[in-house]
């Protein structure tokens, strides 16, 4: 109890000036008395990558997806406190029109199997019976796949299906998929973790250079990951914002022993 | 070490020999269970190649009359079971139409809400139907359709009581193919701003086409032999009728009534015969498409 007190006002959470999103003791429960975030407040700021990091089960995930409303999914869930995205009660907007501004990218790559790797990419716009030309999409893949690096890898391909490319480039297709829908915010869960380390590298790279259009939240398991890409980094501990605050100061002056237990390996 | 090592040269010698004895234990096995589709096959061939000319698709089934002329001159029964074959198609097509919307819709929901306690009850009611016998289901139909609807015997009520038989086997293998999709295409979808209804029907059920497709087709082939629901339902005619509210013939009401007349018995072996070609075909289409179509994550 007392540390949610201090999580207000003491200085291992940092504000954000006009952030374009911004948490507000929010608090998610999968059903019951039993919250598996309590108390979370924080500023998101516009093209920088935020990271989030904590043990297994701190609800990393949680946070993530509460910001694009998918833990509503479970229909028992609920929450206190709020969230808003440029100033805008994400409560009160439709989730569906809240998810073409926020889009998200999983753990394991999850490309549409029935989809040749074109449709794929607009697949927002087919799957939400939004008509294009065919010249406003062609244009809307080339770019799409320009972006994430995958437009030379495949552009002799694009009518084969999305699930012949390998799992790296089944990822970039999947960030392609939610970029084309024109976001302005893309939550990854641990995009990585089912990648190996050339194809991790790319994924990183291609986040640092996305960040110049879109603002990035991103859960990771990978210290590295984070001190090398994000620019701010939280630290959740049994469901609590313990630290929030520049990556670099973060890494090198932790303000709370938690956090420097867990950057230091001791758990997690 | 000598007396050891001659030992286990014995066991292997032994281990061998058991593995051979269970291979051909098994193939016995296999084949002996193989002997009795085979022997139908051969009769029905046999007897019934004869009767299988074109004539015997596009003519109406003989009357006794005819089929003792013929027999008396000593020639091949004249005639064929076009009545039996148009019949099949409507009451069957027809059943289908009516089960697959519904089998879909039961299989979707059992698959979404999979803890509920309302899935359950329907879970179960969907396995006690599995196990009622036919004839039960075409005493249901006759009192449904028969007496209040069509004021009759008719292919309509031949078609209800198909469309109850077929649907456990398609909700069964809709809800199973769902389960088997994982979760993470659901929420890609979703994720997309793309509407729950439109998750299910546009990417779920095209994903799992094949295992639900499949599940259809072996649930028509299940029903296109039934007789029993028909004798009480669509009742049998010897004309070829369109009519969905008059009654109708089908190919194993055909059968019966071939089987219960001495001068037309021998047409049991051409009948029997297309009949189960028509569902080995089913059966072949429905291994293609679970192949063919299948789907990789
Ligand atoms: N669908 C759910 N129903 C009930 N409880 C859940 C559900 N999802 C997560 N939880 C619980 O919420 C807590 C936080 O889970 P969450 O998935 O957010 O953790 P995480 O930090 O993402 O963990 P990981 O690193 O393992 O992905 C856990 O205690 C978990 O058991
Ligand atoms: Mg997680």
């Amino acid at each position: 109890m007392e540390s949610t007190v201090l999580n207000k006002t003491d200085d291992r959470i940092i504000q954000i000036e006009s952030p374009l999103l911004s948490i507000d003791r929010l608090s998610v429960s999968y059903g019951g008395n039993k919250f598996s975030i309590t108390d979370v407040s924080a500023g998101i700021q516009k093209n920088k990558i935020t990271a989030i990091m904590g043990p297994s089960g701190c609800g990393k995930s949680t946070l993530l997806r509460a910001i694009n409303r998918m833990h509503e999914l479970y229909p028992e869930t609920h929450h206190k406190g709020s969230i808003s995205l440029g100033g805008e009660d994400i409560y009160k907007i439709n989730p569906i029109e809240l998810r073409r501004k926020i889009g998200m990218v999983f753990q394991r790559p999850n490309p549409f199997p029935t989809m040749s790797i074109y449709d794929n990419v607009i697949a927002a716009y087919i799957l939400n019976g939004i008509k294009l030309k065919r010249s406003e999409k062609d244009e809307i893949v080339e770019r799409s796949l320009r972006e994430v690096g995958l437009w030379d890898e495949t552009k002799d391909a694009l009518h084969k299906k999305g699930t012949f490319l390998s799992g790296g480039q089944q990822q970039r297709l999947c960030i392609a998929r939610a970029l084309a829908y024109t976001p302005e915010v893309i939550l990854l869960d641990e995009p990585t973790s089912a990648l190996d380390p050339i194809a991790t590298a790319k994924i990183e790279d291609l986040l640092v250079k996305l960040k110049k259009d879109y603002t990035i939240i991103l859960v990771t398991h990978n210290m590295g990951q984070a001190a090398r890409i994000s620019d701010h980094s939280m630290f959740m501990y049994l469901g609590e914002l313990v630290e929030y605050g520049r990556t670099k100061n973060m890494f090198t002056t932790p303000k709370d022993e938690r956090t420097e237990a867990y950057l230091t390996g001791k758990f997690g | 070490m000598n007396t050891t090592n001659s030992i286990s040269n014995q066991k292997l010698k032994w281990r061998v020999f058991n593995d051979k004895l269970f291979s051909i234990v098994m193939m016995t096995l296999a084949f002996i269970s193989a002997v009795p589709l085979l022997s139908i096959l051969y009769q029905l061939v046999k007897k019934g190649y004869k009767q299988v000319r074109l004539s015997f698709f596009i003519e109406v089934a003989p009357d006794t009359m005819q089929a003792m002329m013929a027999k008396a001159n000593h020639e091949i029964i004249p005639g064929g079971i076009a009545n039996g074959i148009v019949g099949t198609l409507i009451i069957v097509g027809m059943a289908s139409l009516i089960a697959i919307p519904l089998g879909l819709l039961t299989g979707v929901y059992l698959s979404e809400s999979s803890k509920g306690k309302m899935a359950n009850i329907v879970r179960f009611v969907v396995d006690m139907l599995q196990g009622v016998p036919s004839i039960v289901l075409g005493v249901i139909a006759y009192i449904w359709v028969v007496k209040p609807l069509t004021s009759g015997f008719s292919a309509l009520a031949g078609s209800v009581a198909l469309s109850i038989m077929m649907l456990p086997s398609i909700i069964r293998s809709t809800e199973e193919t769902l389960k088997m999709i994982p979760p993470t295409l659901k929420e890609a979808a979703l994720s997309l701003g793309v509407p729950y209804y439109k998750t299910i029907l546009k990417v779920l059920l095209p994903t799992g086409m094949s295992g639900i497709s499949t599940g259809i087709i072996l649930g028509i082939s299940r029903i296109a032999g039934e007789t029993a629901p028909l004798m009480l339902t669509a009742l049998g005619s010897s004309a070829i009728n369109l009519d969905i509210t008059q009654p109708s013939s089908a190919i194993p009401l055909l059968v019966w009534e071939f089987y219960n007349d001495p001068n037309l018995v021998n047409l049991i072996w051409g009948a029997s015969l297309v009949l189960l070609l028509i569902i080995f075909l089913l059966n072949i289409v429905a291994k293609t498409i679970s192949k063919k179509w299948k789907v990789q994550y």
